[in-house]
């Protein structure tokens, strides 16, 4: 059990690199909207991976939470950013 | 369901099926933060990231349910799914109309450009261009 944390870890943490890597390095605003995008959902893995290899379930109303609520940021900046686009 | 069964070593069922949803989930992040690493324009990069925002989060959900299967886990594991698998779409939808209209991804690599008709000169079925 202890193997499959440590790689699961290793692989939660490969993922949310590459999205910050995203975030920093994309050339425009919908890639940075998209890693970020990335990077919730990534949270959210590891937050359950948590959950169910403890065997508990106190924060399943965080993943409620931000499963109703985490497009309310990409869904404004990609209906502003529609029209005139800057970067 | 949790008894250990007669294999000669300790094993149980609950940790199995947890060590394999939970793998799939860190591999489908892993794969999404590869695809954003390498994939070319923002619409190839939105198909990389719906990995873990759908697949994962129902790997991680369903292994929370079955580890811990009482009425309330189910149905908040339900509800997690049910609106995940709502907003998602919305946002990935809104992602790539922006990334169309404001030009920020590669034409030689589209086959079909459905839009281009539509979206030129206001013959098309979209006559209003104010967003």
């Amino acid at each position: 059990m202890i193997v499959v944390v440590v790689i699961a870890g290793l692989l939660f943490a490969a993922g949310a690199v590459g999205a910050v890597w995203r975030i920093i390095r994309g050339p425009s605003a919908l890639d940075r909207i998209i890693a970020s995008d990335v990077l919730v959902a990534t949270s959210m893995c590891a937050i359950g991976a948590e959950m169910a290899i403890n065997r508990h379930t106190d924060t399943l109303p965080v993943l409620l939470g931000l499963a109703l609520f985490g497009i309310v940021g990409s869904v404004s900046a990609a209906r502003f950013l529609a029209s005139r686009d800057d970067t | 369901m949790t008894g250990p069964l007669d294999l000669g070593f300790d094993f149980d069922l609950r940790d199995v099926i947890t060590s394999v949803l939970v793998l799939l989930a860190a591999v489908m992040c892993f794969a999404a933060g590869v695809g954003l690493l390498r994939f070319p324009d923002v619409l190839s990069r939105l198909h990389a990231a719906t990995k873990p925002q759908i697949l994962g989060i129902i790997a991680i959900v369903a292994d929370v349910a079955v580890t811990n299967p009482s009425v309330g886990t189910i149905t908040l594991a339900l509800a997690i799914i049910f609106f995940q698998s709502l907003t998602a779409p919305v946002s990935a939808h809104m992602v790539g109309r922006a990334a169309y209209r404001s030009g920020h991804f590669r034409a030689d690599t589209l086959l079909v450009d459905e839009l281009k008709s539509a979206s030129d000169t206001g013959t098309g079925p979209h006559t209003d261009r104010q967003l």
